[in-house]
Formats: structure tokens, C-alpha cells, sequence
């Protein structure tokens, strides 16, 4: 078989073993297996496409086809580049924690684990897959389960932030879905493969400009475009906390990998002629993201806002069109996706000790459970940007590949866009300072524990990622800017 | 002619059964009426070829053929859906009208699929209708069911004529009832758009499309559940199978005229049903709205049949009805369930916390429910989108209308989730409680979720359709 099928296939073989699991040991036993069988796997992939990247350069790795709807043309078409594979192994590494994470979760835990699992499915076939149909199925199969998961197992105003999330997350894909439709049509109707498409380069130019921004809103929702951006903090607030994660450090980025696998490759004559438009909406995201996340008071809610203005960064990133700039795009993805899934993780935990996510009434948690504090610290430092971490690597090469363009708009676009670094310091250390450092804000804080076994694996999972791709990025960057080159070559030769 | 045949013959046994048959023997009735219908469906679901008789008033292509077999399929569920209906004291001595009427109707709706003559085409037609009323007033001791009864003849008779009326136009306008001929004569005069628009309502009627859809909320929260069950698929699929026959064979030089009247109903049907289904709190008058907007995504694929790929189109529209088929009924198999075990209990605050007590039950009802939403990867989501795409296929002016379409799927997917919201998220005190349905709805909502989830993935099932057409 196909190795890039396997990512499909192990999480189907785990759901159907969850459904026969009789008690929790067994769901557990499932999910760790499962979940380090893909860990393994993704880290196998990347093993092996660096290396075969040295001999077939342009080639995609594992390309495998097989008709599926034949008068439709619709195609069970795989095949990964670069980009592709950072994202599986961004989406091992998460899933892996998440797992952890979400260990110690009640109630029905079998059916929390069978949704998580069915999501995952999503996001694996949405990396691997190369034709528009199967893409878009799997990523619907991502996007249902998270009502459930939110609506369920959430907290606070749970049914209310589930059906936002999935009827905004919806709404875009309807957008989303006429835009493939026009795409495929105005191509000639032969052929759903995105390679294959963009090889022919044929869409009419009026056609581009009526779907290009179709389809890059259909997934801009999801990679929290402005003004589109409202269901993801009501959203991740209320998600349990390996929802969040897996949410944000990987469904989000399926947003961003869309509108430039699709919307922008496939349309690179409507993308250059209307991205002003979507480059002026990110940049606000930027930088009202990162405005927002400062006067909230949610730990929960500071986060989503960050990860507005660093998910805005990476669309941004992504119009400005420049090989640089689109590297960075997504490093970004990695950092952000590894960053805000170690938040998430983090802040859950916190929670599930203190029952409040109120920062005001937090404080001195470092000397309580120090663990978890210097997690925090880590990546909230990873997050606004430290030299060493993911964070700076990525905004940097961000910030050096969008000034390159080198007429007026864009270089102000730029530097406004770099005032969010000096915003989230200020969100950051806030937090930072006000729940770890003060005085014990509440007496009975004395007497919580710090971090499990379970918890303690995914942190450190996760610092270790974080940080290793913060030391050692060249091996990253030369895997994604490798890929990209091609792509960057058609959307603005 | 084979499938008319058999079908006859069919009703030919159970009538004569229900007639001999006392005492013990009565028990057989059931498992005679199921087995002789899967042997029907056997001897049917082989590929057959053109068939025309009667001078050309009865042609039957392959495509009908398998329109046929697959409606029968849906007849077969519903039956061994009724099972526990067909028990109670106040209807069991019906037991065999109930067979005999729905096989009828069944029977008229093969006559009309495959009539090339307009006359074959309204005997079907009326045959259709008026045993499809004595099905809904079944359960006559009920109010409602009688008052649902005399709403749904009262609309037939009506919608009929105009109709009738609407065919004097054409016949006066060409001077032929046969369906070739016919096409050859119209050229689009006043007299010819005034008779398309007449005939379409009448169908609009069967279809129950915006505005021809003031019978359907009453007439299924009155009738029995598994009637209600018929009539959104059975009914439904065969009228609009028709009417793009017709549409297509007929009232091909008149292709642009009906295209926008599709256009104009397709989007009143699909939001004003959306929005008011949203209102709804009773189960079974929320799945009528939701019929009505799904009889809307139909007619997407008919504007389909008018453009560049008419085969593409005909094959989404017939593969549509057998997806819709298999969810709508496991939805309306499970209400019946429910209303059968708990006193007639429909109503959508019944079913807060569902789950705690029933969870296969609820766990089916979030399948065939994601699949009328179109969520991947359930079978409505490929059917959906071959709907999208044969109406995209029919030129440019009808972008706006997939995405109305589109966004329209977005709202029902809203209601949608409030089913599956109240089963799973909605706190109760005292959830419905636990129950055994009986073994044939068992083995209904087996076939249906099978169907749910496999006939999109598997893609024989729409190559065995498309192979058809």
C-alpha cells in the first residue's frame, strides 16, 4: 500500500476499534497506539522525502491515483510536496499530545475519542490528497466533528460557541465548494487534479475573478480572516482542551494551506490583481488580533485572539508572493500550530486545577506548580518571538520576505503588520507576569499539584518541538522553501 | 414492461390473499407481501433494455428501469418498516389495504415514469394520487389523519386540473398528446408557455415545490408516520424523475423558458422551506419542510438536463433519490419507532438527552441527519454536490443559484443540528426511555445506515446508475 494512505487508513482501523473497545483501557490502549503508529509514520515520511527529494527534486512524493467517480472525473488522487509534509508531521506531533491531553477526560469517553479520531481523519486526507473533490471531502470530514466535540464536551456557553463555529466554518465552505466547482469547470471539466490544473493554466480571467476570492474566503474562515474571524474565540474558549489544540494548531492551518494550494496556485492571474484586498483584511487581522488579546481577561480567549493575528500573519505572509515571505508563511503554520497547541495544553491543564481561566483571579502559580509555569513561560516567550524558539524564525523571515516587495503598499503593509510583535510581548508578559508571579491570588491554590505523568509527555512533547525548530530551522526551511519554489514560479513569475 | 407486470401481479397475490387468507394464515400476509416485493426488486434490478408499447404510449429506457427498481427498493423499506404500525388493534385488520394502496401507487408512478404519451402519463399520475389518500386517512380514528387526508385530495383534484387544463394548451397548440410529436410541433408561442406552466404545477403539486407546498406540513404530520415516510421519497422521487423526463423529451425547444421558472421555484422552495422548518416542533411537520427544501436540491439537477451534460444531470438526479431514499426513511423509520414505543410521541422536546438512553438509536438518527445536511463523508454529501454540479454545468447565469443553494445548506444544516443538539447536548430529567424496536425496523435502519454510509464511498452504486442513463 501507499505509505501516504496509511495516514487514512490508521485512523479508520482506530475508529473501528474504538467503536468494539469495551472499557477505557482499552480506548487508551487504541489511541496511543494509533497515535504514535501516525507520530511514527510522519516522522518516517520526512525521513524519507528529504532524501528523495536530493534525487527528484520536482517530483511529488508518493503520487498514486486511482479513478473514483469516472464520469465525474473525480479522482482518489495523493501525493505530497514539501509543504504537504510539514503539515502531516505538524498534525502527527499534535495528535500525539493531544491524545495526552485529553487523557483524564469524562465523561463518554469512547465517543470523545471516536469524534477526535474522525477529525483526524480529516486533516491527514486533507494534506495528502491532490484532487480538489477529495480535498474539500476531507475537509468537511475535519470540520463536523468539532460541534460535537465543542457542544458536548465544552464549557461555559458551549452550544451557543459550537453551532457559530460550525455554521461560520460552513458558511465558508459553501463558498468554498462554488469556487472548486469553478475552478474545475473553468478549466474544461477534464480533470480534478490540482497539478494537473494548475499545468494547464487555462481558467478565463473573469472566471478567476469571480472565484479566486470565493475560494480564498471560503477558506479564510477558517484561517480566521477579518471579519470572518469571530467564531474562533467563542470557539476554542469553550472546546475542551485537546479540542483547542488540535483546532487551532492544525484546522486553522488548513485554512491558510487551502488559500494557497488552491485559491492562489490554481488562480495566480486573480490572486496577484486582487490581493491588495485580502492583504489590507489581514493585516487588520494582525493587528486587531493581537490589540484584542490584550484587554481580555480569558486565558482561553487571550489565546484565540493571538491566534488570530499569528494565523492572519500567515495569510499575509502568503500574499505577499514572494518565495521568502512564503516559506515563512509556513514555518509559521509549524510554529504557530506547535506554539498555541502547547498554550492550549497548558492553559487546560491550569484550569482543570484552579476552575478558572480568569486571569485576574490567578497569581503565583509558579511556586505551586512549577512545571506548568515554566511551560507557560516557554511559550509564551516562543510566542511573542524570542530568538531560539519557532516564533522568531518564522515572523523573521516573514517580515525580510514581504519587504522585499519593493513599492510603497507592500513595505507598509509590512511594517504595520510588525507592530503586532511589540502587541503580543505586551499581551504575553501581562499574563505571564500577572497569573505566575504575583502573590497566591487564592488560598486554596496551595494545595494543587503540579503536572501528571500524561500532562508532563505532552508538554514536553511539545517544548522539545518548539524549541528544536527554533535552534535548527535550516533543515525546515530548506524542505518547504524547496517546494515552494515551483508554486511561487506560477502564482508570481 | 416487466417490472409493470410483475408489480401486477403482485398486487394481483396480495389482494387475492388478503381475501382467502383467515385465522392463522393472516399471519403470513406480511412476510408474503415483503418477500414477493424482494423477489420483484430481483427480477427487476437486471439491466433491461428499450422497451416501447401500445403505439408509443409506453417507452421504457434502461434509466427508468433502474428508477423503477430503485423506488421499489424504497416501497421494501417502508414495509418492513411498518411493522410495528401494522400490529396495533386499530389497524391490523387493514393490514392488507395498506400493501395492496401503496403498491398501487407504486404501480401508477412506474406508468407515469415511463408513459411517452400524455394521456398513459395522467392515468399514472391519478393513480398515484388518489390511493395515496385513502393511505393517509389509515388511520381514520385519528383527527388529524382524516383532516390530513381530505387536505391532500382536496390539493390533488385541484393541482390536477389545472393540469388537465394546462394539456388542452399543448394539444391545442400541436394537435398531439404522443410526447415525440409534441416536441416536434412546440416553438415556444404564449399558448405553448401558458400549458408548460400549468402542467409544471401539477407535478410541483407531487413534488410538493414553493408555492405548491401548502398540503405538505399538514398532510404528513397527519398521516401515519411510515405513510409520511412514502410520500417524501417514493412519491417525491418518481414525480420528479418524471417531470424531467417530460421536461427533457417535451419541452426540449423550450428549454430557457422552464429553466428560469425552475430557477424562480428552486430558490423560493429551498429558502422559504429552510426557514420555516426552522420554526417547527413537531418532528414530523419539521421533516416535511426539510422535504420540500431537499425536493429544491432536486431541481437543481433538472436545470442540469437543459445544459452541456443532460446524462450527468439525469444520472445525479436518480442517484439523489436513492441516497435521499435510504436517509429520509431511516430518520422517518426511527420517529415511527419512537412514536410506535412511547404513545405517539413526535414532538422535538422528546427527544432532549435521546442519547443517554437509546444511543444506537440517536447515533443512526446523527448519520442519516448528516447525510440529508450533506456532511461528508456520508452518502448526501457526494449527492449533493453531483446536484451542484449538473446545475453549475448549465451555463453562467445559474452561478447565483448554486450559491443560494449552497448557502442554503448551510441553514439546514442548522436545523439539522438541533435534532442532534437536543439528543446529545440538551440536559433531561426523564429522557425518553429505553426501548426494543422491532426486528424489521432493526433491519431497516441496518439497510439504511448501510446505505448512508456506504453508497457514496463505494462508487459502484453511481456507476451502476450512471451505467443506466
Amino acid at each position: 500500500m501507499n505509505i501516504l494512505s496509511l495516514f487514512v487508513v490508521i485512523p479508520v482501523v482506530m475508529l473501528l476499534c474504538l467503536w468494539l473497545a469495551k472499557n477505557l483501557n482499552q480506548v487508551r490502549g487504541v489511541m496511543v497506539a494509533g497515535a504514535s503508529c501516525l507520530l511514527a509514520l510522519a516522522i518516517y515520511l520526512t525521513i524519507d522525502f528529504i532524501s528523495f527529494r536530493h534525487v527528484n527534486p520536482d517530483a511529488l512524493y508518493g503520487s498514486y491515483s486511482i479513478m473514483w467517480f469516472k464520469p465525474l472525473n473525480i479522482a482518489y488522487a495523493i501525493g505530497v510536496d514539501g509543504v504537504s509534509v510539514v503539515m502531516l508531521l505538524l498534525s502527527a506531533i499534535i495528535v500525539f499530545t493531544g491524545t495526552f491531553a485529553s487523557w483524564q477526560l469524562k465523561p463518554l469517553t469512547k465517543e470523545y475519542f471516536l469524534w477526535f479520531t474522525l477529525l483526524s481523519t480529516g486533516v491527514f486526507g486533507f494534506f495528502i490528497s491532490k484532487d480538489l473533490f477529495t480535498m474539500f471531502l476531507f475537509y468537511e470530514v475535519a470540520l463536523i466533528p468539532m460541534y460535537l466535540l465543542i457542544g458536548v464536551w465544552g464549557s461555559g456557553p458551549k452550544e451557543y460557541a459550537a453551532m457559530k463555529l460550525t455554521l461560520m466554518l460552513m458558511g465558508g465552505s459553501a463558498f468554498l465548494l462554488l469556487g472548486i466547482l469553478g475552478i474545475y469547470f473553468g478549466s474544461g471539466a477534464h480533470t480534478m487534479d490540482v497539478f494537473e490544473i494548475a499545468k494547464l493554466h487555462n481558467i478565463p480571467m473573469w472566471m478567476q475573478r469571480i472565484f479566486f476570492p470565493m475560494t480564498f474566503l471560503g477558506f479564510g474562515v477558517l484561517g480566521a480572516l477579518f471579519p470572518f474571524h469571530t467564531w474562533s474565540p467563542d470557539g476554542h474558549a469553550s472546546a475542551p482542551t485537546a479540542v483547542s489544540m488540535l483546532h487551532a494548531g492544525v484546522l486553522m492551518k488548513l485554512g491558510g494551506y487551502g488559500c494557497f494550494r488552491i485559491a492562489m496556485y490554481l488562480m495566480p492571474d486573480a490572486a496577484r490583481e486582487l490581493s491588495w484586498i485580502f492583504l489590507i483584511l489581514t493585516m487588520i487581522s494582525v493587528v486587531y488580533g493581537a490589540l484584542s488579546a490584550c484587554v481580555q481577561t480569558d486565558l482561553k480567549y487571550i489565546n484565540a485572539y493571538s491566534s488570530v493575528s499569528h494565523c492572519g500573519l500567515v495569510l499575509f505572509a502568503l500574499l505577499m508572493m514572494t518565495r521568502t515571505s512564503c516559506t515563512g508563511a509556513i514555518i509559521q503554520m509549524l510554529s504557530h500550530g506547535l506554539m498555541t497547541a502547547l498554550f492550549f495544553a497548558l492553559i487546560g491543564m491550569i484550569y482543570g486545577r484552579t476552575h478558572t481561566r480568569d486571569i485576574r483571579k490567578l497569581g503565583g502559580l509558579m511556586k505551586i506548580m512549577p512545571f506548568l509555569g515554566v511551560g507557560y513561560v516557554v511559550a509564551g516567550l516562543a510566542n511573542l518571538g524570542l530568538p531560539g524558539f519557532s516564533g522568531f524564525v518564522a515572523e523573521m523571515t516573514i517580515f525580510v520576505g514581504s519587504f522585499a516587495n519593493n513599492d510603497v503598499f507592500h513595505r507598509t503593509a509590512t511594517i504595520i503588520a510588525c507592530t503586532s510583535i511589540v502587541i503580543t510581548a505586551v499581551y504575553i508578559l501581562r499574563v505571564v507576569g500577572k497569573i505566575l508571579y504575583q502573590k497566591v491570588a487564592d488560598p486554596h491554590y496551595e494545595t494543587l499539584t503540579d503536572a501528571t505523568w500524561d500532562e508532563r509527555v505532552a508538554v514536553c512533547c511539545l517544548i522539545f518541538c518548539v524549541a528544536g525548530l527554533g535552534i535548527a530551522p535550516l533543515w525546515v526551511s530548506n524542505v518547504i522553501s524547496d517546494s515552494i519554489g515551483p508554486l511561487i514560479s506560477v502564482i508570481n513569475p | 414492461m416487466r417490472p409493470e407486470i410483475s408489480l401486477m401481479a403482485l398486487i394481483v397475490i396480495v389482494f387475492l390473499y388478503d381475501l382467502i387468507a383467515e385465522g392463522k394464515a393472516r399471519r403470513w400476509m406480511r412476510p408474503l407481501t415483503i418477500i414477493l416485493l424482494g423477489i420483484h426488486i430481483a427480477f427487476n434490478v437486471l439491466p433491461q433494455g428499450a422497451v416501447s408499447a401500445f403505439g408509443g404510449m409506453y417507452e421504457a429506457t434502461a434509466a427508468t428501469g433502474v428508477m423503477k427498481s430503485i423506488l421499489a427498493f424504497g416501497t421494501f423499506i417502508v414495509f418492513i418498516q411498518s411493522g410495528k404500525w401494522m400490529s396495533r388493534p386499530d389497524t391490523n385488520f387493514k393490514e392488507g389495504e395498506f400493501y395492496e394502496l401503496i403498491l398501487c401507487t407504486l404501480l401508477g408512478m412506474n406508468m407515469m415514469m415511463s408513459s411517452g404519451h400524455f394521456l398513459l402519463f395522467f392515468l399514472g399520475l391519478e393513480m398515484a394520487s388518489i390511493p395515496m389518500a385513502c393511505l393517509v386517512a389509515l388511520d381514520k380514528y385519528r383527527h388529524k389523519s382524516a383532516e390530513a387526508s381530505a387536505k391532500f385530495i382536496l390539493t390533488a383534484v385541484f393541482s390536477s386540473g389545472i393540469m388537465l387544463y394546462g394539456l388542452t394548451f399543448i394539444y391545442g397548440s400541436t394537435g398531439t398528446f404522443y410526447f415525440e410529436d409534441c416536441a416536434s410541433k412546440l416553438t415556444g408561442t404564449w399558448m405553448q408557455i401558458v400549458g408548460l406552466v400549468f402542467f409544471f404545477s401539477g407535478l410541483g403539486f407531487k413534488i410538493s415545490l414553493v408555492p405548491f407546498h401548502f398540503w405538505t406540513a399538514d398532510t404528513y404530520q397527519g398521516a401515519p408516520t411510515v405513510v409520511s415516510g412514502y410520500l417524501s421519497v417514493i412519491s417525491k422521487g418518481a414525480a420528479a424523475f418524471t417531470l424531467m423526463v417530460i421536461l427533457m423529451k417535451v419541452f426540449a425547444p423550450m428549454v430557457l423558458y422552464w429553466q428560469y421558472v425552475l430557477y424562480a421555484v428552486i430558490v423560493l422552495s429551498i429558502t422559504i422551506a429552510n426557514l420555516f422548518a426552522i420554526r417547527q416542533h413537531d418532528l414530523k411537520r419539521f421533516m416535511a419542510f426539510s422535504s420540500i427544501s431537499q425536493a429544491g436540491y432536486i431541481m437543481l439537477a433538472i436545470v442540469g438536463v437543459g445544459g452541456t451534460s443532460a446524462v450527468l444531470s439525469m444520472t445525479s438526479l436518480m442517484y439523489y433519490v436513492l441516497i435521499y431514499i435510504v436517509a429520509n426513511l431511516a430518520v422517518f423509520g426511527i420517529i415511527s419507532t419512537v412514536e410506535e414505543n412511547n404513545n405517539g410521541e413526535v414532538s422535538m422536546d422528546a427527544y432532549n438527552g435521546f442519547y443517554q438512553n437509546n444511543p444506537k438509536l440517536s447515533f443512526i438518527m446523527t448519520l442519516a441527519l448528516f447525510s440529508l445536511g450533506g456532511i461528508p463523508p456520508f452518502a448526501g454529501f457526494f449527492s449533493k454536490f453531483f446536484v451542484f454540479e449538473s446545475a453549475f454545468s448549465a451555463g453562467k447565469i445559474f452561478y447565483p443559484l448554486v450559491l443560494i443553494a449552497l448557502i442554503n445548506t448551510v441553514i439546514s444544516l442548522y436545523y439539522y443540528l438541533l435534532i442532534v443538539k437536543a439528543m446529545y447536548i440538551m440536559p433531561n430529567d426523564k429522557p425518553l426511555p429505553t426501548f426494543k424496536s422491532d426486528c424489521g425496523t432493526k433491519l431497516s435502519l441496518v439497510i439504511c445506515t448501510v446505505g448512508i454510509v456506504l453508497f457514496g464511498l463505494v462508487s459502484y452504486v453511481y456507476e451502476w446508475v450512471f451505467s443506466a442513463v
